[in-house]
């Protein structure tokens, strides 16, 4: 029998089944609701059948994993070779504090570094900087100058665990490889992550240090340097993330980080690198939200689409161009207040569905989030959800266990439909620098936010603990971590001690070189890896670049 | 005396160096639509702006929303400023990432409300008419 005379077989089994056994369930027994829609406001079905998925092609839709167009997942192997990078986020207070929580995560089974830079240091200015007080080591660590990072990766071999550095900055990025000059170790051993998507930063969170071309261009100077120098780094990773917790669905998450990433591709290759140069490289970082099938798909459905864009669009012909690498954190913006243990709950089904997805890397949130910075006890949980996951669920024993599942792949399909049509409105609009600049992202993104939120408030949507199964007295988590605000003092004082000590000559050499060269169109970072070798500060750096 | 038909008028804004403004934007909107007149500053607002605005525009309330964790120095930065220009009878509100104690240690310094995740907009709603209103205004001015 041809698939067509089967599939009209099904159809019509299916039409008895409406009549005669669902339509008098449903008579005497109405559903909950008369739609049920995803978090994102996808409409689901009561049932998916083969015939939702007909015409598709095994092979040519799905294939193995490794394969052309991976939806399956990038590794032939799946998790049964290795597991993901367990890597949880880490900075606060001050590098000598972070270094210890590092170690501690370290310790506690974590095989990744995720170092997080605090607002001062993401905007490129020193802890001194009077705009900065109340904010050094706040949300991250402070890296004022190289001094710093000496001191954050103490006792941390870099050459033998990735770090991922979470900053825009190129400048950090020069840090790091002035600490590495400094240790001798050779820069084609470094492994690691420079978030580096100043793109997407810029509509999301708000970074806005340079002028968005500067920033730009700083941005692919680390890319161009960085796959010339540095062959098992991702120079960026484009920041899906911050476009979710900002409020855009998960389409739009998709489609804009995808967005961001043909972007610097066109950059790119306008600066004369050819597409298989820098794409092998590349890496994202994605939300893991609450509706767990929506992120599952989400995930399979970026893979298939971003392999299509590279091979066909942009003629890749490395298949190492084609393959969407990724990290993935779990969604901070879904933690509550209130009844704060539930929190675990929530992040263990995000966790899952990272994995079932096939996440190459995940952090977990903890449970007190919503509060303030992670006290120690609570990340230690948050990573024992993804050991509970890697060592006790079986999930990880057979690769994308929900391949074929007719809803998978229709949701699949659904949504990467849906990011191809964002995808060619943005073209449409001339592309993604100037659908940012002109604010028409982050106005679809708001736009979506809102929705949700009417959702939320007229019981739409529900959430445990906020506006449904709600208690009394609500209490407090264990422990609310908070940074002691002498920490700050401390941090100042290091970096006059740092002034003090170091070559001034030196300094005002290296920072008159990048004077120089930002008005020219050589790649700026090997100047900064030298201004951060004689200890500039960020700061001074920062002024250099605008010079 | 006041009006009972005037528009309350709120100027919102962003201290300090964060930039997570998903959810003073969605405030924004939701007072928009319940017929407040907002004035946005927008992001790193200085203490001097906030004070200055208010005082040009002659609003009704100030919110102020910190994401960071640095409300302990940013909040009671505002308040000293807005105390030194004689403008500290405009009730000031906070929304943000704030764990309960420091609310309380906020309250203490002067702040009138504290709105914590998963608050409502409609809560922050009512919350806000109820502070404008002249009754509280007064309250307020005497405590």
């Amino acid at each position: 029998m041809d698939s067509r005379d089967e599939e009209k077989r099904i159809g019509r089994a299916m039409q008895e089944w409406e009549k005669d056994i669902l339509e008098p369930v449903i008579t005497r027994s109405p559903e909950r609701q008369e739609r049920f829609s995803t978090l994102s406001g996808k409409e689901v079905n009561r049932l998916y059948t083969p015939l939702d998925v007909a015409g598709k092609d095994y092979l040519e839709d799905l294939n193995f994993p490794g394969g052309y167009p991976f939806t399956r997942g990038v590794q032939p192997t799946g998790y049964r070779g290795r597991l993901w990078t367990r890597r949880q986020v880490a900075g606060f207070a001050t590098p000598e504090e972070t270094n210890r929580r590092l170690r501690y995560l370290l310790e506690e089974g974590q095989t990744g570094l995720n170092l997080v830079c605090d607002l001062p240091t993401h905007h490129q200015m020193d802890s001194d900087e009077p705009a900065c007080e109340g904010e050094v080591g706040r949300d991250g660590v402070p890296l004022d100058t190289l001094r710093d990072m000496e001191v954050v990766l103490e006792g941390i071999d870099i050459a033998s665990i990735s770090t991922s550095l979470i900053t825009g900055g190129a400048a950090v990025m020069a840090m790091f490889l002035a600490l590495a000059r400094k240790r001798n170790t050779p820069f084609h051993l470094l492994r690691g992550t420079l978030q580096n998507d100043v793109l997407s930063l810029y509509y999301t969170v708000n970074i806005p240090c340079f002028p968005l071309s500067l920033s730009f261009r700083l941005s692919t100077d680390v890319i161009e340097y960085c796959v010339q120098n540095l062959p098992h780094w991702n120079p960026i990773s484009f920041v899906g993330y911050q476009i979710r917790e900002t409020g855009s669905s998960s389409a739009q998450e998709m489609a804009f980080t995808l967005a961001s990433a043909i972007a610097y591709t066109k950059a790119l290759i306008e600066r004369g690198l050819e597409v298989d140069d820098f794409a092998p490289r590349f890496s994202f970082f994605f939300n893991a939200h609450s509706d767990f099938f929506e992120e599952i798909c989400k995930y399979r459905a970026a893979r298939r689409l971003w392999a299509r864009i590279m091979r066909e669009r942009f003629g890749a012909r490395n298949p190492r161009s084609w393959l969407l690498r990724y990290h993935v954190q779990t969604a901070g913006s879904s933690l509550t207040a209130q009844q704060p243990l539930n929190n675990v709950i929530r992040t263990t089904l995000q966790a899952l569905a990272a994995i079932l997805g096939g996440a190459h890397s995940l952090h977990t949130n903890s449970m007190d989030e919503a509060y303030s910075l992670p006290s120690e006890q609570a990340v230690r949980t948050a990573l024992r959800i993804q050991q509970v996951i890697a060592h006790e669920s079986g999930v990880t024993h057979t690769v994308d266990p929900l391949g074929g599942s007719f809803f998978v792949e229709k949701l699949t399909d659904e949504l990467e439909e849906e990011a191809v049509e964002i995808l060619k409105e943005i073209e449409n609009r001339g592309g993604m620098v100037k659908a940012v600049e002109e604010g028409w992202v982050r106005g679809q993104i708001e736009d979506t936010a809102y929705r949700y939120n009417r959702e939320l408030e007229e019981g739409d949507r529900l959430v445990v603990g906020v506006n449904c199964c709600r208690v009394e007295e609500e209490e407090e988590p264990l422990e609310v971590f908070s940074v002691d605000p002498a920490h700050e003092e401390h941090q100042k004082r290091s970096l006059e001690e740092v002034r003090k000590r170091r070559d001034a000559g030196k300094v005002e050499e290296a920072l008159g070189r990048i004077c120089r060269e930002v008005r020219g169109d050589r790649n700026l970072m090997p100047f900064l890896v030298e201004a951060a070798q004689a200890y500039a500060s960020i700061g001074e750096m920062r002024e250099a670049c605008k010079a | 005396m006041r009006d009972e038909n005037k528009r309350i008028r709120i100027l919102l804004a962003k201290p300090g160096l964060d930039g997570h403004d998903r959810g003073v934007r969605l405030v924004a909107r939701a007072l928009r639509d319940a017929a407040f007149e907002v004035i946005f500053l927008g992001l790193r607002v200085t203490p001097a702006q906030i004070v200055q605005s208010a005082i040009q525009e002659d609003v009704d309330l100030i919110g102020l929303s910190v994401f960071s964790g640095g409300h302990m120095t940013l909040v009671p930065r505002i308040l000293h400023a807005l105390g030194e220009s004689g403008a500290s009878a405009v009730p000031v509100v906070v929304g943000g990432i704030i764990p309960p104690s420091d609310a309380l240690e906020l309250k203490k310094t002067g702040v009138s409300h504290v709105f914590g995740p998963g608050c409502s907009t409609s809560e922050i709603i009512s919350s806000l008419r109820r502070l404008a209103s002249k009754d509280e205004v007064q309250e307020y001015v005497t405590r």
